[in-house]
């Protein structure tokens, strides 16, 4: 219990960290950030407008009450509203959010379903014909970037076999087919990649479990194939799969972001690039500070799952 | 890397692809290329011609030679940010492996800090914050980067620094400095050179993105990021707008890829061993 707990500190203080970051990072531009952010149309910026922004984002109280205000407003999620439209940034990232996490959800998926087999089938039939084959493909799919399968996949399915949309959404509780059909391209795009990835990791992991003693030990014993892979290889082979998969998390998130605005997803990443786009300040922080909670909460549940597969770390 | 590897084998092919492209796009501006910026109107969307081989593009650009500038706009991006990255990172991994204590303790902190962010978020905040432009993607893409430097040089240093050789070195007298850059530091450079060509590798596919979202090489100078995004407007009319810059860009990054696990098996004896071939 303990080992979870100080696991849950760290990330508490992560996250605290990340808050305090993206706080600072506007005034760690040199000179005046609100007409820095103003000034993207090249002329200097209406000093009545700069004015205004100032105290819409509380820029001309001292930095310390800025903070404590910021911190208050995070505890009750309120992350403020976008200087564009002047909507609630917390409501929009409420309504967004869970089309990001049923893409990563399906990819991870896709990617597991796919990989694991396939590495532990190829480490069986080390230089067989499917081992070889595999780990082409595998290198393939670990280099192509995930927006240009991405944009490959449209061109072929969409465009030259008329099979799906070119990608956009639609809710699941209007049409649950149409809504898995239009989830599973971008889905594919990220899992594919992340797919090699596992399957290499697999692959080598079961190499090295495989002369083990207590693999040799089961085998004598009469056991039977499959439960000696299902029980012996597999669970310690799997360690090394969750270590990796924790590594892959930040370019998953950054997969998405990718991938949300390839197959027009309405996701964080739609609202993140037209917030970047638009130098809409509160938007693009708060969409990061969610991205991260996000990402420092996986890093979280991995490694929880990792002690729970392995009782060793667990000290 | 000695006079064997002189003989040729199939292992090589991707250090001459990657020698051949880089001469090509360090030769680029010599090269008797038309203009990658000259428009002509009249020609857009033309097939390959014998002058265009690979056609024109929506403004009638060559698109052979805009292919050919994007990927030097992509490498010197990606060497700059690395090498940025590299000495930064390298330096303070090998100051926090050798001081150890405070030094080490926060060196590695503000590592962790960095690494708390997924890459490209944190280089989407810095292009709110400063505009888009290399200006902004260089330094930003090597901030990105220093951590995996830093840790490298750290654990490289930590496996070095009681050497006997090292000892040697500081008890003739030689000051801190020379003992961690003329002595540990060639010493743990293999690590580092692998780190290095890995680094340059996931550069290129991070600077991809952030062009490909229009955050990154700005028009009208060619990227291939850039090239996927604006051609997936005219994906019906000319597919092969798309097709070329997807191909050149994933072969590079094959290429890429390639060349730093060989390097990696020659260079890392913990990886070479693992592999066991």
């Amino acid at each position: 219990m303990f080992w979870f707990l100080r696991r849950g500190i760290a990330s508490l203080i992560m996250l605290w960290v990340i808050v305090t970051l993206v706080f600072m990072s506007i005034h760690f531009v040199p000179g005046d950030p609100v007409e820095l952010l103003l000034s993207q149309d090249g002329g200097s910026a209406d000093p009545a407008t700069v004015q205004m922004i100032r105290e819409d984002l509380g820029l001309n109280r001292p930095i310390v009450e800025q903070y404590v205000e910021k911190l208050k407003g995070l505890a009750s999620f309120d992350l403020g509203r976008s200087m564009v439209d002047d909507s609630s940034v917390s409501a929009e990232i409420a309504r967004r959010l869970p089309r990001t996490l049923e893409l990563i959800g399906l990819a991870a998926l896709i990617s597991l379903v796919i990989g694991i087999p396939a590495g532990i089938y190829a480490a069986l039939h080390t230089g067989k014909s499917f081992d070889r084959a595999a780990s082409y493909v595998a290198g393939f799919a670990q280099g192509i970037p995930v927006f240009v399968l991405g944009t490959l996949l449209i061109l072929v399915f969409s465009q030259m076999l008329k099979l799906t949309p070119a990608g956009g959404f639609v809710a699941f509780s209007q049409a649950p087919g149409k809504h898995m059909l239009l989830l599973l391209m971008p889905s594919l795009s990220i899992g594919i990649g992340l797919a090699a990835i596992v399957f290499r990791i697999t692959r080598a992991s079961t190499l090295e479990v495989l002369p083990l003693d207590y693999v040799r030990t089961a085998r004598a014993k009469g056991l039977g194939d499959r439960r000696i892979v299902l029980h012996h290889i597999l669970r310690n082979a799997l360690i090394p799969v969750i270590t990796i998969f924790a590594l892959q998390i930040g370019s998953l998130l950054g997969g998405t972001v990718l991938v949300e605005y390839v197959f027009n997803w309405p996701g964080l990443s739609g609202m993140l690039v037209s917030g970047v786009n638009a130098r809409d300040y509160p938007t693009v922080t708060g969409v990061i500070l969610v991205i991260s909670a996000l990402f420092i909460g996986l890093n979280f549940l991995v490694d929880v799952l990792y002690g729970l597969t392995d009782p060793r770390v667990r000290k | 890397m000695t006079g064997t590897s002189l003989k040729f084998t199939p292992r090589q092919i991707p250090a001459y692809l990657l020698a051949l492209l880089l001469v090509v796009s360090l030769l680029a501006p010599v090269l008797p290329l038309q203009d990658p910026l000259l428009m002509d109107t009249a020609a857009r969307f033309a097939g390959p011609s014998a002058a265009h081989l690979f056609g024109q593009d929506e403004f009638g650009r060559d698109i052979l030679v805009r292919l050919i500038f994007a990927l030097r706009n992509s490498l010197i991006v990606a060497f700059a940010a690395a090498i940025l990255a590299g000495f930064i990172g390298t330096a303070l991994g090998v100051l926090a492996g050798y001081s150890r204590g405070l030094t080490e303790m926060l060196a590695m902190r503000i590592i962790d800090i960095v690494l708390c962010f997924p890459p490209l978020l944190l280089a989407m905040l810095a292009v709110t914050l400063y505009g888009p432009g290399p200006v902004t993607l260089i330094p930003v893409l090597a901030i990105v980067f220093v951590p995996s430097f830093t840790r490298v040089a750290h654990a490289s240093v930590l496996s070095v620094r009681s050497q006997d050789y090292v000892e040697a070195v500081r008890s003739m007298g030689a000051s801190n400095a020379r003992v961690m850059f003329s002595t540990i530091l060639p010493n743990i450079a293999g690590p580092l050179i692998v780190q290095f060509s890995f680094t340059v590798a996931v550069t290129v596919v991070l600077e991809s993105g952030l062009s490909f979202l229009g955050l990154g090489v700005l028009p009208p100078a060619p990227s291939l990021g850039l090239m996927i995004g604006t051609g997936r407007a005219t994906l019906a009319q000319a597919p092969m707008l798309l097709v070329w810059p997807c191909a050149a860009l994933t072969a590079m990054i094959l290429i890429l890829n390639a060349f730093c696990d060989d390097l990696r098996d020659r260079l890392d004896p913990k990886f070479s061993k693992i592999r066991g071939q």
